[in-house]
């Protein structure tokens, strides 16, 4: 029943070593009853969203060929969202059970009323552009697309945020600047793979600026999250996140350095999308490691009540 | 929110700042209750349970709860394991050897080898179920309105409406919710919701033999908590406390709350629960500095360069 709040990484450690308690070694948490859809349908969504930003902005630059690619990429990829989001439901006929209410304490309704607003302008813009018909109402459904993406692509992090797993909670200040920074990352990785070095400029000045915020977002989670970041850093959410980086840096340097290249441009371009999609099952697979291990839901909260003055349970155990 | 670690950013200073700042009200009420029943709880005083399951089975029966796994645990004489869909009571079982200066004739105490020499062994028993929180996350994390608060002042998930999106599971702070295989739909105690609308007591605080479950206004038990705590005191178990009474608490305190002989965590409940709602508002105040920054992204991307 008693353990040792176990072995961490040499001098990452970041408070004492304590002796943390157990009902035994049950997790005190529910696991999450998600699948691997949900991680597919936070990094489509995430790649939608960014898409829809970046195809108003090459349209209204006049870049149409980038413009037509980010519209038809953010079309695609929030269809095939919101049928993983359906997909991982029990009861996946109920889906419209979630148009019945409006809940602002609910970010699940939230994001579903936005979804429902997004989708159809997605789709809009995305069909006019491809058909070349309707441009006037092609462009008004581009523009306000583009000014639901990003919410669409952060809304998610509040999502996973809001529970009490602790991987997630815990970062719910850095999550949405990782998953805006990982989706920009993915607009502009997909932009770069289909349009190739000419004329993919902007896509590559995105991604840059994605993965930037990428990295530097977990970075900073690494340090503020004290012993809870270990969910981030050991086992397969650990091995998700450091391939994610790689992909990311190796992506960006790939499109800065590979600019005239076409093949260099489509691989750092699927490298991008790649790692973006790594970050958010990196993610979302910490946060199933938190709730196993009681350790990250009884010592931080442990901690908590110390500081608020509580003292530490003495041992009534052998 | 403070710039600290996670760990320092209290409950009591995420309150301000959260979304259910009339939180002092009682639950029925905020939830639209008009003239309602007094809010009703759980008492479970578990100095005097036996572990006999009773209620585990009680609850089952009443509630045509499905059978959910035969096995041996070896986990004491706990098989149940946990709370769950199919499983609303659930009795745990801890065995402690040595503890320290405790008076074998006092309550709750059921010693094996008490003789000079040799470990003492004393038996936790408690009856876990849902704590129908007054500021339920289940319930506000549901998108689509199943779960919902009753004019007792309980939570319920409304099975004709859950559509099984799985979000109460992981929002639960004490993981008392989740999914069933079966049907694909989120189940929990209903603090037997057909049951009170008749008048009656819940099944499980029924079937109990010891009255360790016990029923009522919460008010009252309230009152019988703390003196049951004082008689302890008295007789010299100091570490009998109450979990889940307290209203400052990171939950608004519980609809169902326990006497425990030990710390929340050796009967798997969480030491400090916090229903993550209330840091919502600065959760969005993030993701919309964070929307604005991807859409200037985009923006800058498009002027920043020539081609």
């Amino acid at each position: 029943m008693k353990a040792r709040t176990g072995r961490r990484g040499g001098d990452e450690q970041m408070v004492p070593e304590a002796e943390f308690t157990s009902y035994h070694g049950q997790p005190v948490l529910k696991e999450t009853v998600w699948g691997p859809a949900i991680p597919s349908y936070l990094f489509l969504g995430g790649l939608a969203g960014a898409s829809s930003a970046l195809a108003a902005a090459a349209q209204l630059s006049g870049r149409p060929q980038l413009a037509r690619t980010a519209k038809a990429g953010a079309a695609g990829a929030i269809s095939v969202s919101m049928g993983a989001l359906t997909y991982d439901l029990g009861r996946p006929a109920r889906f419209v059970n979630m148009l019945r209410v409006f809940k602002v304490t609910s970010p699940m309704s939230i994001g579903t009323w936005l979804l429902s607003a997004y989708t159809p302008l997605a789709w809009a813009a995305a069909a006019s552009a491809a058909t070349r018909k309707l441009p006037r109402a092609g462009l008004a459904a581009t523009v306000t697309a583009a000014a639901l993406g990003p919410s669409v692509a952060v809304y998610t992090s509040v999502l996973l945020a809001d529970t009490a797993v602790p991987a997630w909670h815990d970062a719910r200040r850095e999550l949405p600047y990782l998953f805006v920074g990982s989706a920009a990352t993915a607009a502009g990785g997909l932009g770069l793979l289909a349009v190739g070095p000419d004329g993919a400029g902007p896509a590559v000045r995105l991604a840059t600026l994605g993965a930037a915020t990428e990295l530097t977002a977990e970075r900073l989670l690494d340090r503020r999250l004290g012993p809870v970041a270990e969910a981030y850093r050991t086992g397969r959410s650990g091995a998700l996140m450091r391939a994610s980086r790689i992909l990311a840096a190796g992506g960006t340097a790939g499109a800065l350095l590979g600019r005239r290249n076409r093949a260099a441009s489509v691989l750092s371009g699927a490298a991008l999308l790649a790692g973006s999609a790594l970050t958010r099952f990196g993610i979302f697979e910490a946060g199933r490691a938190s709730v196993r291990d009681p350790r990250y839901t009884v010592g931080p909260q442990r901690e908590r009540l110390r500081q608020r003055g509580q003292p530490t349970p003495r041992s009534q155990t052998a | 929110m403070s710039d600290g670690p996670p760990q320092q950013v209290t409950a009591r200073q995420d309150r301000t700042t959260g979304p259910v700042a009339d939180r002092g009200l009682d639950p029925a009420a905020r939830a639209g209750h008009v003239g309602h029943p007094p809010r009703m709880g759980f008492f479970t005083d578990t100095s005097v349970c036996i572990g006999c399951k009773a209620c585990e089975v009680a609850c089952k029966e009443w509630n045509a709860v499905p059978e959910d796994g035969l096995l041996l645990t070896g986990m004491s004489y706990d098989n149940t394991r946990g709370l769950g869909a199919s499983t609303w009571r659930h009795v745990a079982f801890i065995e402690q050897t040595s503890r320290p200066a405790a008076d074998p004739d006092s309550p709750g105490q059921h010693d094996g080898e008490g003789q000079e020499g040799r470990d003492e062994m004393r038996w936790l028993m408690s009856s876990d179920v849902c704590k129908h929180c007054t500021e339920a996350a289940c319930l506000d994390v549901c998108p689509t309105g199943a779960l919902m608060r009753t004019e007792f002042g309980t939570v319920v998930v409304q099975d004709d409406v859950c559509n099984g999106c799985g979000y109460c599971v992981s929002a639960c702070p004490f993981g008392v919710i989740d999914r069933r295989e079966s049907d694909g739909g989120a189940h929990k105690c209903t603090l037997c919701y057909d049951r009170l609308g008749d008048g009656l007591t819940p099944a499980c605080a029924k079937a109990c033999p010891t009255e360790s479950i016990q029923f009522g206004p919460l008010d009252e038990l309230h009152e019988r908590a703390r003196r049951r705590v004082g008689q302890l005191h008295d007789v010299g178990r100091s570490e009998a406390r109450l979990y889940g009474a307290d209203p400052d608490d990171g939950i608004g305190g519980a609809g169902a709350f326990f006497l425990l002989l030990d710390e929340p965590e050796v009967y798997g409940l969480p030491p400090d629960p916090v229903v993550t709602t209330r840091d919502l508002a600065a959760m969005w105040r993030h993701a919309g500095i964070a929307a604005a920054s991807l859409a200037v992204a985009a923006v800058t991307a498009c002027v920043g360069g020539r081609r």
